[in-house]
């Protein structure tokens, strides 16, 4: 240890004394006005420049100040959407009024955070809901899981599952956000509809 | 009237009416100075504003009032209590007591402000150099260093630009002759066919504009907002500050806000002189002009570092205001014989 003090103030000792003999630095020192870039012709210097410079952005922010605003005023007047934005989810039916599901699970297999439940059962001549062997008994979406990548609208082989428009999803309590399969057979709003039936793969 | 001023019961009766008028006045300016501000403020950044409370967002304050005033009060743990409580009201006693002296307008000659003293001018300029105990006070006792900081910031400033506001009307006053504001703001000059009261601001060009910088600093608004620089001190002085004690600090700011501007208009731009504009009204719109400014600096300008507002303080607005005194003088001596 006493070894190692002393080996560590005859290093300070060193430095302090290297100080005076530095050798010159890598970088070149610059002269106070060498570098300096040329001042413009012309151009008014100190307290008049400052000032100018002072009205200018008052001229600005007056100017600013009169333009319209640019404010959409959300609830009443709302940004047009994209034909393709993806917003909750719709089950749809055939023009006959069956429902589409086939009670595959395809979509709940498909999506990512696990927020389909589908409970299918089997279609009879008295109770028939979908024109497949069996249909959706239990087709529930969890909203609050969901993340709106449409998987389940890629994954669906009858077009059953879509996502809508509608993004104004919130509401009070957390029970609101499954989505029953009563909510989901709401029909569609008739843009969307039509612009699905222009696709015409599906088969009746 | 005046029979009513000379009596004494009748004194008192006129001057406990006018004091309630005067809160009433003076509040209700103050909450539509914040919507002003904040509409103003909105356009300049091309957003609205205010614009869902009431019409045009006019009862905006009212909910603003509502809300804190049902907010819980907290004293936090390691403060001085009373001097925390205390703090706050200060700075509204102060801010409201410079109304006291300053004459809102006169119509045919009936004079309805509280009092019309000869010092009229020295007492605002006491009053309004009480509201820095509200917020060294109020830093000190949070038990918080960025209140503390914030504080501490805000009385270098305040003393700073108090002497450059104080020297700034002195011209003013040496040309008037007077500190009692009525008589500043009748101030007739015989010019040539012109015979009648001016605007000061004719005479004392430069005063005005030392006046209208510094008044910006001792009022703590933007530019010169640095006791409450959200950025380094957080809130400054007003970081532990909540509900009801919040609001006071926040009347005061604005009551001053609006002494200064109505000052400004009395001093520099003849008061309730206008053409012909009846005298309240020409008041009224010099006073919204100058809050607008105040605004308009507000949205423009980025605060100024701390070593920048000292050194314009002490090395240009001082000196310049010292200048601005002995040249004056000089004029008058040669002017007058």
């Amino acid at each position: 240890m006493p070894d190692e003090e002393k080996g560590s103030d005859e290093g300070l000792a060193e430095g302090q004394g290297a100080e005076k003999h530095l050798p010159p630095h890598p970088t070149p020192l610059r002269g106070s006005t060498e570098g300096v870039p040329p001042k413009p012709e012309g151009e008014v210097s100190g307290v008049v420049r400052d000032v100018a410079a002072l009205a200018g952005g008052l001229k600005t922010t007056l100017q600013e100040f009169f333009r319209p605003v640019v404010t959409t005023m959300y609830p009443e007047d709302k940004t047009p959407r994209s034909e393709r934005y993806r917003g909750r989810h719709y089950l749809r039916r055939y023009d006959n009024g069956l429902e589409r599901c086939i009670g595959c699970e395809l979509c709940a297999a498909a999506c990512p955070v696990g927020c389909i439940l589908v409970i299918a059962a089997e279609n009879t001549d008295e109770n028939r809901v979908s024109p497949g062997e069996r249909y959706a008994k239990t087709y529930e979406i969890n909203m609050l899981r969901c993340i709106f990548c449409g998987y389940c609208e890629d994954a669906c082989p009858v077009q059953a599952i879509v996502l809508g428009p509608e993004y104004e999803l919130s509401d009070t309590s957390r029970e609101k956000f499954i989505y029953t399969k009563e909510k989901l057979l709401e029909p569609l709003p008739p843009d969307v509809e039509a612009r699905l039936n222009a696709k015409k793969k599906d088969v009746p | 009237m005046n029979q009513i001023y000379n009596d004494p019961i009748g004194h008192w009766v006129v001057v406990v009416v006018a004091i309630t008028l005067l809160l009433f006045v003076v509040l209700t300016a103050t909450a539509y100075t914040v919507w002003f501000e904040r509409v103003a403020l909105g356009k300049i950044q091309r957003r609205p504003g205010p614009n869902r409370v009431g019409p045009f967002g006019l009862m905006q304050l009212a909910a603003d009032g509502v809300k804190l005033a049902f907010k819980e009060s907290i004293v936090p743990a390691g403060t001085d209590k009373v001097i925390f409580v205390v703090a706050p009201t200060i700075g509204v006693a102060a801010a409201f007591l410079s109304w006291a002296v300053i004459p809102i307008g006169l119509w045919y000659n009936v004079t309805y402000w509280i009092a019309d003293v000869n010092i009229g001018i020295l007492l605002v300029f006491a009053f309004s150099s009480l509201n820095v105990y509200a917020i060294v006070l109020g830093g000190y006792a949070s038990n918080n260093k960025y209140s503390l900081l914030g504080g501490l910031r805000s009385a270098a400033q305040l003393i700073s630009y108090e002497m450059a506001l104080g020297l700034s009307l002195v011209p003013t006053f040496m040309i008037v002759g007077s500190l009692r504001l009525r008589d500043i703001v009748e101030y007739t000059v015989h010019w040539g066919p012109y015979t009648g009261p001016i605007p000061l601001i004719l005479l004392t060009p430069i005063g005005f504009v030392i006046y209208l910088i510094a008044a910006v600093a001792e009022t703590n608004r933007a530019p010169f907002d640095l006791p409450e620089a959200e950025q380094e001190l957080v809130g400054g002085f007003l970081t532990e500050y909540t509900g009801l004690k919040f609001v006071m600090y926040y009347l005061s700011e604005y009551v001053n806000m609006i002494t200064v501007a109505v000052l400004a208009a009395l001093l520099f731009f003849g008061g309730w002189y206008l053409w012909i504009v009846p005298p309240v009204l020409a008041f009224l719109i010099k006073v919204v002009l100058f809050l607008f400014l105040y605004i308009w600096l507000r949205g423009t300008f980025p605060r100024l570092r701390y070593d920048m507002l000292m050194r314009l303080g002490w090395k240009v607005m001082l000196p310049l205001a010292i200048a601005n005194v002995i040249v004056t003088g000089i004029v008058l001596v040669a002017v007058q014989g």
